[in-house]
């Protein structure tokens, strides 16, 4: 009896929930619940872009540290057992001793273990640009250097440079996708409404654009840029340029939705009420293109991301001294230090952990706004 | 169907008049680009006053800017690209064995990637949910994932180990002593390389369309209907449920195309080999901005041909599409 009164409290508890569940937003997201691989993907992104505002908490070393005597050192080893078979309580590390000079084969120094520390005092920083501070997550005391990752040919820390890297590489993404929606929202919208001339002068522009093959444009769009910009300047500018080859795309499709849109009724009611056609727009139609455009801009960054190394692998993007991944791949791009020294791919691995997430995580959103798909 | 292709052959000219114009205009934007000569002398002091001065005049370069895209248009309409300052021959020597290098490049890969995505679709969605299925879905996702630059560097590595296959370019060293066969089989032993790391992003893509459209398919009455009157499970995948599924494939094979050009500008830098891509790379480097016009009008000239191709394969292997 009691077991049946609760079971028809959780039954009317679901339905309550069901019931107040129902914008497309929240239809979605509880579907998306259920794909525990784009969850997965999700926090990975979330993890990343935490250690991208937390970059000078992460990074051992600043970003313009370097050990000339130190170039090439392969990654350091994190150790709990010493030479003499004694178990330490914290991991420790060996200091680097070059064995081979004309190689640049290193070895640990056994002499002496320095301990790795963990909330150590260390070079002042802004957290978030605001608050100073100087405490890192971890260190070890010189001569012993934290290179987790390896050191570059001017013996500075490969995994710092990643972790200071990674600004540029993840926001790239989402500053194009800040700049190019608006830009393809109001084309497609303006292209779709009104139709005629107005359509015909974006389309065959869109044409035009879709034409080239992409990075061929972006190659050449870069390579305008001039060489005297400081890195912030040129990072915003190469978002503009992706943004000006890529609206396209999205205006093509926004357009073929807006056609359709048009003509149901609460926009015809919308004009009847007599409002401008900029508001009827923005207002009435682009809104109900916000699954699309939501899991069209997840789907986005990744290829901006690839997009972005890609020109600064080829050494058109960011430039020394700043640092993005494809910038410290292109370090591994001739095929003798890439084999002598091949932790250098490791940038290349952390591109493609953030696109694979981005793109499971797209694939989940995309599924969760697919009614078809939806499970009750 | 003739009709449709000289229609759509009639809308390329407007198209490739906007495409010389953003080609130009992209070149325009630069700072100081008014005057690419007078820059041109400081990097190659090879060239002589009297070139730069003929070139100047050829190309109208102290006329208004609207008159020299004039002028370059009307000279590109007589199939004169303008002269390479980095290598000193005419632009059309230097993009047209390129651009048939990469197009060679993207046809091997485009084939290798559908011979080896169409088969692996069939059998994932044939055995959905399987392990087999699960671990080629994974496996699609990772390939992706991985940039075209950063898989070229990864077979590099395994190359230099494994000392199976050319490093680098093209072509063997003893190219030219080598016979008719000896330089085929050379060619098609450098190419492995570079299709590898080409193809491996299309393969992921491919597989996965071919694995929900199939998938679509066997849903369909039709194929309920083949299964019911007894046709065997074999008969009934391949003949009936596998052709309908492919046919939106054929779509996608002018947008593979253009995403193998971008790919192959990485992959054709990072391996070494003589193709478009690398071309205008090292053009953009070096300001040969006759070499960058060309090479853009050129990769756009080769998407478009690879799309009105699927359009009219498309035609071709699905008999409800009819162009009027």
């Amino acid at each position: 009896m009691a077991q049946g009164l609760t079971a028809a409290r959780l039954a009317e508890r679901r339905q309550r929930e069901a019931a107040r569940a129902r914008t497309p937003l929240q239809l979605a997201w509880r579907q998306l619940k259920r794909y525990k691989l784009a969850l997965v993907s999700g926090g990975v992104l979330i993890a990343a872009y935490t250690i991208m505002l937390l970059a000078e908490f992460v990074a051992p070393y600043p970003l313009d540290f370097s050990d000339r005597s130190l170039f090439y050192a392969p990654p350091v080893g994190v150790h709990l057992i010493d030479a003499h078979g004694r178990w330490h309580v914290r991991p420790f590390v060996y200091a680097y001793r070059l064995v081979d000079p004309d190689l640049r084969v290193y070895g640990p120094d056994l002499s002496r273990t320095y301990d790795i520390h963990f909330f150590v005092r260390g070079f002042p920083y802004r957290l978030l640009w605001i608050l100073p501070a100087d405490v890192h997550l971890m260190g070890v005391d010189p001569p012993a250097r934290l290179f987790l990752l390896g050191s570059d040919q001017f013996g500075r820390d490969l995994l710092s440079r990643m972790v200071f890297g990674s600004r540029v590489s993840l926001m790239i993404g989402i500053l194009v996708v800040l700049i190019t929606f608006p830009i393809g929202l109001i084309m497609g919208g303006l292209a779709g409404y009104y139709g005629r001339i107005i359509d015909n002068l974006i389309m065959r522009a869109v044409e035009v654009l879709a034409a080239f093959p992409t990075f061929y444009l972006l190659l050449t769009l870069a390579s305008v840029l001039p060489a005297t910009l400081s890195s912030a300047v040129r990072l915003f500018m190469i978002a503009g340029v992706f943004s000006l080859v890529g609206w396209g795309g999205l205006a093509r499709i926004i357009r073929g939705l807006v056609l359709s849109i048009r003509e149901l009724e609460f926009v015809q009611g919308a004009r009847a009420a007599g409002l401008n056609d900029l508001r009827v727009i923005v207002r009435h139609i682009l809104p109900s293109t916000t699954s699309y455009v939501i899991v069209a801009a997840t789907l986005t960054i990744p290829g901006v991301i690839l997009g972005e190394s890609g020109l600064s692998f080829l050494g058109l993007g960011v430039q020394e001294p700043g640092t993005s991944w494809g910038l410290l791949l292109a370090q591994a791009q001739s095929v003798d230090v890439l084999t002598q020294f091949p932790w250098l791919l490791y940038p290349g691995l952390a591109i493609v952990l953030v696109i694979l997430a981005y793109n499971f995580l797209g694939d989940g959103i995309r599924d969760a706004f697919d009614p078809r798909q939806r499970s009750t | 169907m003739i009709r449709y292709i000289l229609r759509r052959l009639l809308l390329l000219g407007p198209l490739l008049l906007g495409i010389t114009f953003i080609s130009w205009a992209a070149i325009q934007l630069a700072p100081g680009s008014g005057d690419y000569f007078q820059s041109l002398v400081l990097q190659y002091p090879q060239i002589s006053p009297s070139t730069i001065a003929a070139l100047r005049a050829q190309f109208g370069m102290d006329q208004p800017p609207w008159i020299q895209y004039l002028r370059w248009l009307w000279s590109i309409l007589h199939l004169n690209f303008g002269l390479s300052f980095a290598y000193n021959v005419p632009v059309s020597w230097l993009i047209g064995s390129r651009a048939l290098n990469t197009l060679l490049l993207s046809v091997t890969s485009l084939v290798a990637a559908w011979a080896i995505a169409i088969p692996l679709g069939i059998y994932s969605a044939v055995h959905q949910y399987s392990v087999v299925d699960g671990l080629l879905s994974a496996a699609a996702f990772v390939a992706i994932s991985v940039p075209s630059f950063f898989s070229a560097l990864l077979l590099l590595y395994a190359a230099y180990w494994t000392h199976l296959l050319p490093l680098q370019g093209l072509t063997s060293v003893n190219y030219d002593s080598l016979s008719w066969w000896g330089k085929v089989l050379d060619v098609c032993w450098h190419l492995v390389l570079p299709t590898v790391a080409l193809g491996v992003f299309s393969v992921g893509g491919l597989m996965r369309y071919m694995r929900t459209n199939l998938l679509d398919v066997l849903r369909q009455e039709y194929v309920q209907t083949a299964r019911a009157k007894g046709v065997s499970e074999r008969r009934v995948i391949f003949r009936h449920a596998v052709r309908n599924a492919i046919n939106p494939l054929v779509t996608l094979f002018g947008f593979e195309l253009g995403g193998l050009l971008s790919g192959a500008a990485f992959v054709e830098n990072v391996l070494g080999y003589p193709g478009l891509g690398r071309l205008i790379l090292e053009a953009v480097l070096k300001k040969d901005v006759f070499v960058v016009m060309g090479s853009l009008l050129l990769g756009s000239v080769l998407l478009i041909l690879g799309n009105l191709t699927a359009d009219i394969l498309l035609a071709y292997v699905d008999p409800r599409i009819r162009y009027e």
